[in-house]
């Protein structure tokens, strides 16, 4: 069987070849912004992530950035174009955007929606309902607005000013929140007829580890997220001497960071895998060894050692890491002699899980198994139909721009069911395929490919940051830096667009595409056309764009794994079958329906 | 706006024996129009020098002027070059390959600077059979100059703004043959697996090799009228059979019936295989080949592929029995050899 043409109607086909937008959750058109940036139009880029993502600011900071692993650049070049911390200069160097949110009515639609919890999934379910007239009610058991971004992302990467600018252009629009309240029973919400709830609660329980010595050394051992909002809330104003932080995420890594500024000298990761295996991000990961903190993997935590009632450190057994031919990992003791670490406190940070002990089990709400609510993984609608969940309350623990996707994706049901609609009709995305064409050799984008290589963040000095548990530690890309790093995106979103009428197959976009992306060839089955092209096309997450049949009988197969998007097929075809034509994807909000 | 090519290649290019990829045998940027037929010439003679493991500082590419003479710059960048005088290309590399004989010598040419201004220039190296690929890029117009006729536009061909050519064409691959070439092919700009292939049989054929590719003008002669153009070649092309170039280090295997295929061993030890598809065209045989170049003409198609191939050419340094080394590696001792050498000279000489 020949491989069918590729529909390029169909609007996943060119979203999938912009692949930093596809691995989005959110999916935010990032080479949108990034041109917007280096045209110096940061307010307009800031909009087009305030739309899509809503904390531009906060995920310039923190994002766990699915993008960037996903980008082009990566595999033509060796580092991506450093997306996240471009968002930041959009946010940076805005101007008011308060002109540009959307308006709140004034009239009411009659509609009430509860959000339970003020963390970034209910967040945004309040920024899409509010502008379409919902009234909006929020209950949150901490002081203000923001959930795990407040009380989980330390200050010296989250500024707090940045993460209160963010949460009140939501909460000071249209919205009714209650802060330090503790909701602690979903019944008293639903006896208040709602027409829907929504739960965005998060993961509020970390997992503890129950090891021998426990019990006497209670005193000093804490749950790292726990000990974390402790910390944001100004509870906890300092820790030992020797710190141990178990756990190899990214919660380890805020801890000891934040151990080392309030008074930790000796600070220690101590990870039971090998340290390529660690759940941290990479570049936290090197953040924490930048600060001087070592990461100590294949030690197992056996066992607290606590004399005369006190905790003296913790016993560890060396590891090491086997992998079967499934690559399934089991991790075998060495039988060397236990370690032995010495330790005036310890922090676990080794996972957190979701709890919900405040939901009635009689609410019509299907518990699985594991005690877990059942949840579509479209809708977000529980198997009560007017309750729906997102964030890490969902599906567990994620991060901030997936409790953002299912904050959209909520609020587009919330808003078909208040309407008598099925929220199974989910609304098609907005998208648009414009031509690029502004003269011979001209194309509205800059098509020219930058060789730079990726821009290092500059921090602040490590002695004044470790001093101060509030200085932020990256200072961003100035806007000359950022307008070069910008200039690294390869606008994967202006897409090669091909017309085979026009195609009178002389070869010249083969002979000077300087990625051998394009082959004329006669159709076959994708497994064995694709070792006939120009150049390996081994990479099978990449598609084939493939051309219907042309005079010769041979098709057009263009391998878009490794295309730059240079425009030079276009620029060399002599009838125009090549265009270069941007396609911008935006994802339907509630009450945007395309 | 972009006349440079991007840094990036393919991460996972092919590198042949050398530890080359192909960007290694690239040039610069073309500047040709859009869709000219010579970048596609380009482009393979980048594909056979790569897959052949030419050492690049092994070629020398030689032209003269014309659209055609400029593309050289487009490919061999890190290659010799000569760009000469109008039609004088072939005295230039007569005289390169008398001092030099270890280099490939690459003549790129165009039908007005072979077939007009250059053809005493052709007609003569041709005779002389100096060892060199000869590559025409036929276009049948004067492409530099607003698309005027040339002389190998076909009789009655049009070209875009023009009436239909009032004269009789000239053939080269007719003349390369009637001159005593050893080595003469008609190829297509648009057909890369014929071209990539006689390319490297040309380079491996020992004596003067003309390879003859129609390569469209797209500005001024890819018209409805014209017997140039991609649809019209297209559409009266016949190849003469295929043919497949296995290298000397290469196992030969072959799912061609046997006695279809003649085996060709060149001068440097590969060897080429001829398919054929016409039974009364003969390859080896000058006038088998003339003769089937004439009958296909009568019926208006393009007779393409391998035509005439002499295996026991000898070449111009067979001839004249030239230096082996080249001139620049003699010293003294062997340019000026001593009294007695002069002496047994002369002596023979009484």
């Amino acid at each position: 069987m020949p491989v069918r043409p590729t529909d390029i109607k169909d609007p996943e086909y060119f979203h999938k070849v912009v692949d930093c937008q596809y691995a989005c959750p959110a999916h935010t058109p990032v080479p949108e912004y990034i041109r917007l940036i280096a045209a110096g139009r940061y307010t307009d880029a800031y909009m087009i992530n305030w739309q899509s993502n809503v904390f531009p600011g906060i995920l310039g900071r923190t994002c766990d950035r699915p993008c960037e692993p996903a980008c082009r650049r990566d595999r033509v070049e060796d580092e991506p174009v450093a997306i996240c911390r471009l968002k930041r200069v959009a946010a940076d160097n805005k101007g008011s955007i308060v002109d540009r949110l959307p308006e709140i009515p004034a009239r009411k639609n009659g509609k009430r929606i509860a959000l339970i919890g003020a963390g970034p999934a209910s967040l945004t379910v309040a920024r899409d309902l509010a502008p379409l007239g919902y009234s909006i009610d929020i209950f949150d058991n901490q002081f203000a607005g923001g959930g795990m971004m407040r009380s989980q992302i330390p200050a010296f990467r989250l500024p707090e000013s940045v993460l209160n600018e963010e949460v009140d252009y939501i909460l000071e629009r249209g919205v009714n929140a209650t802060f330090d309240i503790e909701v602690d029973s979903l019944r008293s919400i639903l006896d208040q007829d709602y027409d829907a709830v929504f739960v965005g609660t998060g993961a509020p329980r970390g997992k503890g580890l129950n090891l021998p010595g426990l019990e006497d050394a209670m005193d000093n051992v804490y749950l790292g997220i726990d000990w974390l909002s402790s910390v944001a809330f100004e509870h906890t104003h300092s820790i030992g001497k020797r710190v141990l932080v178990l756990g190899g995420g990214n919660t380890a890594m805020d801890c000891c960071r934040t151990s080392k500024r309030l008074g930790g000298e000796d600070v220690r990761v101590v990870v039971r895998s090998p340290f390529e295996d660690m759940k941290a991000s990479p570049w936290e990961k090197e953040d924490a060894m930048h600060e001087g903190i070592p990461i100590y993997n294949n030690h197992v935590p056996r066992e607290f050692v606590v004399e005369d009632g006190r905790l003296k450190g913790m016993h560890f057994e060396k590891v090491e890491a086997i992998y079967d031919e499934d690559g399934k990992r089991s991790l075998v003791p060495t039988g060397e002699d236990l370690v032995f670490m010495e330790a005036d406190d310890v922090l676990m940070a080794i996972g957190q899980e979701n709890a919900f002990p405040w939901i009635e089990r009689d609410l019509g709400i299907e518990f699985d198994k594991w005690d877990m609510p059942v949840i579509d993984e479209v809708t977000f609608q529980s198997t009560n139909e007017k309750v729906f969940f997102g964030g890490d309350a969902a599906f567990g623990p994620e991060n901030v721009i997936t409790a953002v996707a299912h904050g959209h994706q909520a609020a587009v049901s919330i808003d078909l069911f208040c309407r008598g609609e099925d929220v199974r009709d989910r609304p098609a995305p907005h998208v648009t395929l414009v031509s690029q064409k502004m003269g011979v050799h001209e194309w509205s984008y800059d098509n020219a490919v930058a060789d730079d290589e990726r821009y290092i963040v500059p921090l602040a000095p490590l002695e004044e940051s470790l001093a101060n548990r509030k200085m932020e530690v990256e200072l961003g890309f100035d806007r000359d830096t950022g307008f070069k790093e910008a200039e690294r995106c390869l606008n994967c979103d202006v897409q090669t667009v091909f017309d085979e009428v026009r195609c009178i197959e002389c070869d010249a976009c083969v002979d000077i595409c300087p990625t051998d992306c394009i082959t004329f060839t006669l159709n076959g089955q994708e497994d064995e056309l694709r070792t006939r092209l120009s150049a390996p096309a081994g990479n099978l997450a990449q598609d084939l764009y493939v051309s219907n049949d042309l005079p010769t009988a041979r098709v057009m197969v263009k391998d878009e794994n490794v295309c730059l998007h240079c425009g030079l097929c276009a620029e060399r075809c002599p009838t125009t079958a090549w265009d270069m034509q941007k396609f911008l994807y935006n994802v339907s909000k509630a009450g945007q329906a395309a | 706006m972009s006349y440079q090519i991007p840094r990036f290649r393919h991460p996972e290019l092919p590198v042949n024996d050398l530890g080359y990829t192909k960007a290694d045998y690239e040039g610069s940027i073309s500047t040709l129009c859009a869709g000219c037929g010579h970048d596609s010439i380009s482009g393979a003679i980048v594909n056979a020098c790569h897959e052949m493991s030419i050492e690049p500082h092994k070629i020398a590419k030689l032209s003269g002027i014309g659209c055609s003479s400029k593309s050289p710059t487009y490919f061999l960048g890190n290659s010799h070059g000569f760009n000469s005088v109008h039609g004088r290309m072939p005295s230039v590399v007569t005289g390169a390959a008398m001092a030099n004989r270890e280099l490939l010598y690459l003549g790129v040419s165009g039908d007005g600077d072979t077939a007009s201004i250059g053809m005493g220039q052709f007609a003569h190296v041709a005779r002389r059979n100096l060892n060199m690929v000869y590559i025409v890029m036929n276009n049948g117009c004067y492409g530099l100059t607003k698309g005027q006729d040339s002389a190998t536009a076909d009789e009655g061909s049009a070209s875009k703004k023009g009436d239909p050519n009032p004269f009789s064409s000239i053939d080269l691959c007719g003349t390369a043959l009637q001159m005593g070439a050893t080595f003469v092919a008609r190829s297509f700009s648009g057909d890369k697996r014929q071209l990539v292939p006689l390319i490297k049989a040309a380079i491996s054929h020992r004596g003067f090799a003309l390879i003859d590719i129609i390569s469209p003008c797209v500005t001024f002669n890819n018209n409805a009228g014209s017997t140039k153009s991609y649809e019209f070649v297209r559409e009266h092309a016949e190849a003469t059979g295929t043919i497949d170039f296995v290298p000397l280090s290469k196992e030969i295997t072959t799912d061609y019936e046997a006695g279809t295929v003649h085996e060709v061993t060149m001068h440097n030890g590969s060897t080429i295989h001829l398919y054929k598809v016409d039974e009364n065209h003969d390859p080896f045989d000058r006038r088998s080949a003339l003769n089937t170049m004439e009958e296909y003409r009568a019926n208006d198609t393009i007779l393409t592929g391998l035509i005439y191939i002499d295996e026991d050419s000898r070449d111009l340094h067979d001839v004249l029995q030239t230096s082996q080394r080249p001139l620049n590696q003699l010293d003294e001792t062997d340019l000026c050899p001593g009294n007695k050498m002069l002496e047994n000279i002369n002596a023979s000489l009484r």
